[in-house]
């Protein structure tokens, strides 16, 4: 349970940590650490040289730039989910939050890291792919944006390059009177989520529009469920659709089946949470 | 792997070291400065009895390298009491049975004392969603939930002579 043998370099600006990793060899990003520290404790993950990136200046700031939110790559999951700006804009973030680890590791786990890492039973890639946000991936020679439809590949499998950093995230914001909701179960808060399930939506008299689902706990990597979205787009509100929807989701899904946790059980779960979070979302919608 | 000098605070006083990189923060707490009151549980980050205070943080020791607490102020469970006396979060602990085979506790109280410090007066509930991270397969939890409850309590109290005595 010791971590292997491994260079370390801690560089205080940006340009250096980008040249640094546009060098070869097995280098990782040192940011919170609250994943690729145990990882490198059981020695599934061995890289030869470390990052750490947590005396970069400037990188840890949440702030409101036009019509997006961005949030820096050294933002910690505590201070987001403490934010009063993310609240007001995005509250299904607090809200899943209760979900995430625990005070101690929220302390020091940052959001960024927490998407390049890319656990299947994480909250907060299914949150960002509901949310429409978009990652910034820089290196040495330049930035590129991704969209968290394309960003996650599969389990601990990202679109991000040897070379490149994730340095931002943007989440765009809501339209007016959207209405949201999200829903999760566990073993208990803060462990690996078996299904969660979040939905944002429009109402247009009376009408729901632009619906957005979002599951994770169906398979390697959080995804959008886009037949059930131009299922629902345009019908009027109604608990029976919303059952049948589920239903038609849960049979089309191909969950992960273990001895803890069976897929059929995961389908039950999605059954029951998404009728559940999209009459919370039309409750909360305001037309 | 080359070793790295570190320079920190810890319990009040400055400590110097020279660490190779893949040094836990726990181990480096109890192996170099040789304070065995920081227990390793699972060192994978799961039952918080590493649990030090960074930079008045809860953190999980064993998931930090020591290379990393350059510059930093360390509270471990050893610089709670002052001049031999518990500090109240210990002794609300001792009264309220908080602990049976006292393992978890360094860690419980490190948890304790980050919720106090931002919330001194706390529901049962807020104490259960700051603990929640911690592990005891002891006391069930109820009467470390009495401890943190009572020494809130207590501190609030202190709190409280403190700005009554003349300056």
């Amino acid at each position: 349970m010791k971590p292997a043998a491994f260079d370390y370099e801690c560089p205080t600006d940006l340009d250096a940590a980008l040249a640094m990793l546009a060098e070869d060899g097995d280098t990782r990003i040192l940011a919170g650490g609250q994943s690729l520290v145990p990882m490198m404790n059981y020695r599934l993950a061995t890289p030869d040289r470390l990052i750490d990136i947590n005396r970069l200046p400037g990188l840890d700031y949440i702030r409101k730039e036009g019509d997006e939110i961005a949030i820096g790559a050294l933002a910690r999951h505590g201070q987001v989910k403490a934010s009063k700006l993310i609240a007001s804009h995005f509250p299904m973030i607090p809200e899943a939050y209760e979900w995430v680890a625990h005070a101690a590791v929220r302390n020091r786990g940052t959001l960024c890291g927490n998407l390049c890492h890319a656990d299947p039973a994480s909250e907060m890639p299914v949150l960002m792919q509901a949310l429409e946000a978009s990652m910034v991936l820089t290196n040495a020679s330049g930035s590129r944006t991704v969209s968290a439809q394309d960003f996650f590949l599969g389990t601990y499998d990202t679109v991000v390059a040897p070379d490149e950093m994730l340095t931002e995230l943007r989440i765009p914001l809501l339209a007016t009177g959207s209405g949201w909701g999200f829903e999760e179960v566990a073993m208990r808060k803060g462990d690996y989520a078996w299904c969660t399930v979040v939905t944002i939506l429009k109402l247009k008299a009376g009408r729901i529009a632009e619906p957005r689902i979002a599951v994770a706990g169906l398979a390697d990597h959080a995804c959008r469920l886009g037949t059930q979205e131009a299922a629902l787009d345009g019908m009027a509100p109604d608990d029976a659709l919303f059952a049948e929807i589920a239903d038609a989701a849960a049979e089309a899904a191909a969950p992960p089946d273990s001895e803890q946790i069976s897929a059929d059980y995961r389908r039950d779960l999605l059954r029951a949470l998404l009728p559940r979070v999209l009459r919370h979302a039309v409750d909360r919608a305001q037309a | 792997m080359t070793k790295k000098a570190i320079s920190l605070t810890v319990n009040g006083r400055q400590r110097e070291a020279f660490v190779p990189p893949r040094m836990l923060l726990s181990d480096f707490i109890r192996n170099e400065l040789e304070m065995p009151g920081t227990h390793v549980g699972c060192e994978h980050g799961v039952c918080g009895s590493c649990n030090v205070l960074v930079d008045g943080q809860a953190v999980r020791s064993c998931l930090m390298f020591a290379v990393q607490v350059d510059g930093t102020q360390i509270t471990t469970v050893e610089g709670y009491s002052t001049e031999g006396a518990l500090h109240p979060i210990q002794q609300a602990f001792w009264e309220e049975h908080g602990l049976q085979c006292g393992f978890c506790t360094p860690g419980m109280l490190a948890a304790a004392r980050e919720l106090l410090d931002a919330n001194p007066d706390p529901t049962d509930e807020e104490i259960r969603e700051a603990i929640s991270g911690n592990l005891c397969r002891c006391t069930g939890y109820e009467f470390i939930i009495n401890a943190i409850r009572s020494a809130a309590q207590a501190l609030r109290d202190q709190e409280i002579e403190n700005t009554l005595q003349p300056v």
